[in-house]
This record gives structure tokens, sequence and C-alpha cells, in this order.
């Protein structure tokens, strides 16, 4: 069981290499930094294999039949003793606690598996994709941090520790996405991505405060105990609250409406990024915590159906602005949109593991798709946009046959990998319909066409038709080096193979997939039969068969028409081909082409970067409210009341300085001096005169007195 | 021959009085004007005396002594006011002696 004992090692490895990148990589050699990055992230593969095949005996042994393995390694937030308490909805105290612990069941080895695999061969595809890019270091080392990120996200045994992973690769997508950050539009894409999950974040951290507040603890396996116990009854609506918050996050991270719309701007970051955070491994994120928390989602009919709608809209959604986009890597942006779309409406049907097993194909073939495109671009000297394509088939041999297979797979042609899961999605939207739902099937259906089409004109219009890049370009045209078609090949193989883990009953298989994955949906079942009557569940008899055939013949029809429609119009396009949509609906064209213009009014709406009128709305509407009521109301005060204060000192001056000194002070003074005049007069101070009067004083006396 | 009475004494001092007057009032220098002072005083005098011959008593020209004396002391006051001055205004006119005004 040593694998098992050290699974905290498994997030370490790429952890090390990022540390060594951020702390030595500037002075190491390309090839040194690529053996210590590629080195751990294949370690990681090697112990998480391991890991996930002793946890396999593990949970086989009857003492522990098909229990999660759980790994404490320390307390890492609150106390385990009871010291450190919150208040519990309910009044009681809980112990706040949330532990380094790591999490090993079927849920979290499947994403161990597929995590640590694609993202080793996307690894080793970098190698050769970046070879000529400077900050070399810098983006292996982003690279290392997303793989340590990602792993704690998927091996966490809390919420709180997942967060620590869910934010940790937000952190990575940013940073790998403003990888050219001397680039205006990468830098505001990487802004948008990290904005726009932000808001998703505060969610999920608020779902998982709720579920601990209602619960008691964040750890998975206590709240799933308490949650299947019977305590509660289907709709409580604390958890359907806690359900909808964390599918806020789930549709920030995993790109659902509506806010999916930094994901096709992520493309700006290298296509390995593309491929590996923002394809394969990090959207699907959200698809994993809604799937973790699938027990307090099953206790919550409301909040699924939720789920379900914004999957299946958000599907059809970004497969049709997909139909139309040109740039190769928008093209399957939206179609990583549209795919996770489906993840989340087979959650929301409650068919989490089908849900699961599109995510573990899509991976495949999804990353295999953008690792083509990236191939393609790396031959086409950078150009993206498909109008400057063409042709390519012979030319990049390798690069054309692992992107068919892969939009073969896409597009859910039999026995390739994306027919298996999509199928097993559609067939469960389908059942579903019997719950109220009976257009989701539809609209799944609808995208699956869609999905044909887009990925049969990407093909066509890069492989096929005419040459319509410039001569220099064409001049430059190369195959990628073995360090990049090797991973194509290999994730090729498993995008054919993949589908196999999970045939479904009806075609003669075992559904291995399903089946591995049972211990961690399959109790819901029984908890929802033990608090409500079942309802009559149709027995999956022949004639379900039948139908369930049916269903897959007209998915394929549906694959097969798509591609055959797209073949129509672009097998041979030459310069200036014509867009059939644009041709026989140029208003549609026109708002597929921008994308519904939700971009538009979002800045309408809620960034505020546009006016409607002469009103700004939005955050920067608040901005300059805000601004204008600092200015106008605060400030108006402030100002007011200086005005005031002014006033009453100029008064008080000039009471000063004309009634106390003037009146008061001056007065008297003035009033002796101007006494002082005629008094001065008689004070000539000449002693003569003086002595004159003297005198004449007493001459006057004595005639006076003589004549009296 | 008239005999000289006491009236004739008080003519002869009366003028004398008048003239020490009209010398304070009139003359610019200090030491002129001290000097008519003791015109003035010795003008005093000679009424004292004359009527200490008319009455027969001494009481008269005991006063005329004691006026000398005073006339003496005010005599060294004032000339030594008037040096004092001297030094530091270089002036004995007694209308450039102003200091009194305010």
């Amino acid at each position: 069981m040593l694998f098992l004992k050290y699974i905290w090692l498994i997030p370490l490895f790429p952890a090390f290499g990022a540390t060594m990148m951020f702390f030595f990589g500037r002075r190491l050699q390309k090839a040194a930094v690529s053996a210590v990055c590629v080195g751990v992230v294949v370690v990681a593969f090697l112990f998480g294999c391991g890991a996930v095949w002793q946890y396999t005996h593990w949970s086989a042994a009857p003492e522990h039949y098909h229990q999660p393995f759980e790994k404490i390694v320390y307390t890492w937030l609150g106390s385990g003793d009871g010291h450190l308490n919150f208040v519990k909805r309910d009044g009681s105290l809980a112990s706040f606690n949330a532990d380094a612990g790591f999490l090993l069941d079927p849920l979290s080895s499947i994403w161990l598996l597929f995590v640590t695999g694609v993202g080793m061969l996307i690894h080793i595809y970098s190698v050769g994709y970046m070879a000529h890019e400077g900050g070399y270091y810098r983006f292996f080392g982003y690279l290392n941090l997303f793989m340590f990120s990602m792993l704690m996200l998927v091996l966490a045994n809390n919420y709180m520790l997942l967060f620590v992973g869910w934010e940790g690769v937000g952190l990575c997508s940013y940073l790998l996405i403003g990888f050219y950050f001397h680039r205006k539009s990468a830098s505001d894409a990487a802004n948008k991505a990290f904005i726009v999950n932000r808001i998703g974040d505060a969610g999920f951290i608020l779902g998982a405060l709720t579920l601990a507040w209602y619960l008691g603890s964040f750890r998975f396996t206590d709240i799933n105990t308490l949650v299947r116990s019977g305590a509660f009854h289907i709709g409580d609506p604390v958890l359907t609250i806690a359900a909808l918050l964390l599918f806020v996050g789930a549709c920030g991270k995993s790109a659902q409406l509506p806010l999916y719309v930094w994901l096709p701007d992520a493309m700006e970051g290298p296509t390995p990024v593309s491929a590996l955070i923002h394809a394969a491994t990090m959207v699907t994120a959200g698809v994993y915590m809604v799937a973790r928390s699938n027990a307090v989602f099953v206790l919550a009919p409301n909040a699924m159906k939720t789920v379900a709608i914004v999957g299946a809209l958000t599907a059809v959604f970004a497969a049709s602005i997909g139909l139309v986009q040109n740039d190769i890597k928008r093209v399957l942006a939206y179609s990583t949109v549209s795919q996770l779309g489906y993840m989340f409406l087979a959650l929301g049907v409650g068919a989490f593991a089908a849900g699961v097993f599109h995510v573990f194909t899509h991976a495949f073939f999804k990353a295999l798709l953008f690792l083509g495109s990236g191939s393609v671009i790396h031959a086409m000297s950078g150009e993206q946009n498909m109008r400057n394509m063409g042709d390519l088939r012979g030319r990049i041999p390798t690069t054309f046959k692992t992107m068919f297979v892969a939009t073969l797979a896409i597009a859910g042609i039999p026995p390739l990998a994306g027919f298996f899961s999509k199928d097993e999605i559609l067939w469960q939207a389908y059942r579903s319909a019997d719950g109220g739902i009976p257009y989701l099937w539809l609209i799944g259906f609808g995208t699956a066409l869609m999905t044909a089409f887009y990925m049969a004109r990407l093909i066509f219009l890069t492989f096929y038709g005419k040459p319509r890049m410039s001569h220099e370009v064409e001049h430059h045209i190369h195959e990628s080096p073995k360090s990049m078609t090797g991973p194509l090949v290999v994730l090729a193989i498993c995008s054919v193979c993949a589908g196999w883990l999970g045939v479904p009953a009806s075609l003669g298989g075992s559904n291995g997939f399903g089946k591995f994955l049972e211990p961690v949906f399959a109790h819901n079942d029984a908890a929802a039969a033990a608090i409500a009557p079942a309802e009559p569940q149709e027995p999956a008899g022949e004639e379900h068969r039948g139908l369930e055939w049916g269903l897959m013949i007209l998915s394929v029809g549906a694959a097969v028409v798509g591609g055959g429609w797209a073949y129509g119009y672009y097998a041979n396009a030459g310069k200036d081909y014509p867009e059939p949509i644009a041709v026989k609906a140029p208003p549609l064209y026109t708002v597929l082409y921008n994308k519904w213009f939700v971009d538009e009014g979002y800045d309408y709406v809620f960034t505020g970067r546009r006016k409607i009128g002469k009103v700004r709305l939005g955050a920067m509407g608040a901005g300059e409210a805000s601004s204008w009521f600092d200015a106008k109301i605060i400030d108006g005060a402030v100002n007011d009341v200086g005005w005031v204060t002014r006033a009453v000192a100029t008064l008080s001056t000039w009471w000063d300085k004309w009634i106390i000194d003037g009146v008061g002070v001056n007065g008297p003074a003035i009033l002796a001096r101007m006494i002082s005049y005629p008094t001065r007069l008689f004070e000539w101070g000449l002693v003569q005169w003086y002595a004159l009067v003297m005198v004449a004083g007493l001459l006057g006396f004595g005639v006076y007195y003589v004549w009296k | 021959m008239v005999e000289i009475t006491t009236f004739h004494y008080l003519v002869v001092a009366a003028a004398l009085f008048v003239l020490g007057v009209i010398g304070v009032l009139t003359r610019r220098n200090v030491v002129i004007v001290l000097m008519s002072i003791e015109l003035i005083l010795n003008a005093v005098n000679l009424n004292l005396v004359a009527f200490s011959r008319m009455w027969g008593n001494l009481h008269g020209q005991l006063f005329a002594i004691f006026i000398v004396v005073d006339a003496a002391a005010e005599a060294a006051v004032g000339l030594g006011i008037l040096i004092a001055f001297f030094r530091n205004k270089e002036t004995v006119n007694v209308d450039e002696i102003d200091l009194l005004k305010w």
C-alpha cells in the first residue's frame, strides 16, 4: 500500500517542479527545465497509476468494500479538538475543521489518471511547441503549478482544500492565458478569465459554507453520510440553495451560461495551455465538483433541473456560435463550451456516471484537437484563421490523421470514444423526459448535429480544399517535431479506445466505467428510494433496448448528415469560398458570427464599457455613479460645510476687525487722539512762552483784583 | 534833595523786576535768561530790604539772605543743567529746547 499511503506526494511532485522553476528556472538550460518539469509530471502519473491500482485492490477487500480511501496528513484549518467552533443552522455547535486530507475514490481516480496522463502528454508536446519561445521556464513552471493545483482539487477530501486547488487552477489559468503579457489582447483575456471566474468562485465558497452551516462539516465523506442518512427530505430548501450556489461556481469554472464568455477569449494563451487547461482538465473541475456533491444535488431536484437546462442551453448555444467562427482555436473553444454543456446536461438528469464518462473521453479527443490545431498553427507560421488555410492533409500527414480521428470521436462516430459517452448522455436525457424535461434530448440531438457540422467544417477548411495561404507561408509548412506528434498519436489511440471502457449493456458491453463509479453514485438511488416512494421504473427490457438502438442510429445519422453537409460546402473551398449560412440567412450569420452579441450585451449591462444612450450601467456605471456621488454629494457636503465655516469665519473676522478692534480698542484711542489735537496746541514746549503766559495770567489776575 | 522813601525803592525794584521779566521772556540765550532771573530775584530782594527798613525790623533782610542763597543754588543747578544740555544738543538757545513737547 505504498502508493496509497503516500498519496499526498502526488501533488507535491509538480509542486516541486514549480518551486524549482520559481527559484532556479532563469538559470537553467532549456533541456534541464524540460527534464525537471516533464519528469515530475511523469512521476506523478506513474505514482497516480500505482495509487489507483492499489486502491482497486484495497476497496475490493470486504472490510472496506467500495469505501473511499482517505488519508489525512494534518489539520490545516481550525482544530479537530473542538476549540474552534461555529454555530450551525439548528443552533448546535460544530467544530471548524478542514484537514489537509486526501480522498481517493473511483471519481477522483478517474480525474487523477486523466489529469496526470493528458497533462504528461501535453507537457511532452510543449517541449516541442515552446522550443523557440521566450519564457520557457516560466511556462513550464506555471504548467507544473497548474498540475499541482489541479491534483489538489481532485484529491482534496473537503470543500476548503478543494477550493485551494480551485483557486490555484484559476490563478494558473490567468497566468497562462496572459503568458504573452506584452500583447494587450492576451492580458485582457487573462483579466476577463480571472474576473468572470471570481463570480463563480463567490458562488462556490458560499455554497460550501452553506453546506457547512447546515451540516457542520466540510468533508465530503461526512456530508455524504449525513445527506444520505435520510434526515433530509427531497427538495430541502437549504440544500437546494447550497446546490445552486455550488453550481454557480461550476458555471464559472466550467464555462456554462452565462459565465462562459471567458473561455473563448482564453485561447489567447499558448495552444498547449488551451489544450490542457481550457479543454481537457481545468474546465472539467466544475463537473467534478458537481459530481462530487452528487448526494446534495440528488436531494435538490430543482437544482438538478437547473443544471440540466443550463447545460443543454449552453451546449446548443455554444455549438451555434462554433458553426461560423473562422479562428481554428475559437471553433474548438466553443466546441469545448458546448461539450461541457453536455456534461452538465448529463449531471442534471442524474446520469452522473455518463457525465463523468464524457469528461473522460472528451479529455482525450479535445486535448488532441487542440494539440493538433497547435501543430497546424505551428506549421502555418502562427496563422490561426482557417480562411487562410486549406489542403494541408498531405503536408502535415500525422497531424491530419490524428485530428481526423479526434473529429470522428467528437462527432460521435462509432466505435470511437465520443460515440459511447455522448450517446449515453443523450439516452439518459431522453429517459429523463419522463421527469418533465422532454426537450432536453432534442436540444442534445440538435447539438450533436451542429457538432458534426462545425468539426467537419474545421477539418475540411484546414486540410482539404485549395491552399489559400500566402506563398511564403506555404513554403514554410512542415510537420511538427516528434515530441509534438508523439503525444498526438498517443491521444489519437486513446480517443479511439477510451470509449470501450464504457460500452453500454445494450451494445453487449458491460459498461465497466459506470460500474467502476457505482460506489460514488449508486447510493443515491437507494437513499432516494428510502426517502420517497420510488417512481415506477421502466424495466430495462427488450422494447427499451430497441428504443436505445433507435436513438443511437439517429445520433449517428445526425453526425453523418452534419459531416456530409460540411463536406458539400467546404470540401473544395477555394479562395473566397461562401459560408452557407451567410448565403441563406445573412442576419443569422451576423448574429452567430458576433457570438450572439453576448460580449457586447455584457458590456452594456454588466461591465459598462458601452453606454445605453447616455446611461452607463454595470460595474463602470456603478463606478461612475459612486464617483458622481462622491464628487457631488460627499465632497459637496464637505464643501458646503467648508463654505459655511468660511462664511462664519469671514463674519467673525469682520466683527473682530471692525467691532472689537475698531470700536472697542481703536475707538478710545482715536477719541483720545481727536481730543489731543486741540489740547496739543497749548503745548509749545518753549519755556519762554510758558513764562509769558504765566506773566499774562499774573497781570490778568492783577488787573482783575485791582479793578474789581 | 528829596528824601529817598520806600516808594522810591519800590519803583526801582519794580523797574528792575520788569527788566528781569522782559529779559526772561525775550532773550534766547539761556545764560542771559538765568541772569534775568537773577534780576527778578534781586528786585524782590530790594523790595524785602525796603520793607524791612520801613518797618524797622530785620525779617525782610533775613528773607533777602535766604533768597541770595536760593539764587546761588538755583544758578548752580541751572548752569549744571545747561552744560549737560549743551553736551547733548550743542545749543543754549531756549527756543530750540522744546523736548517737553509731546
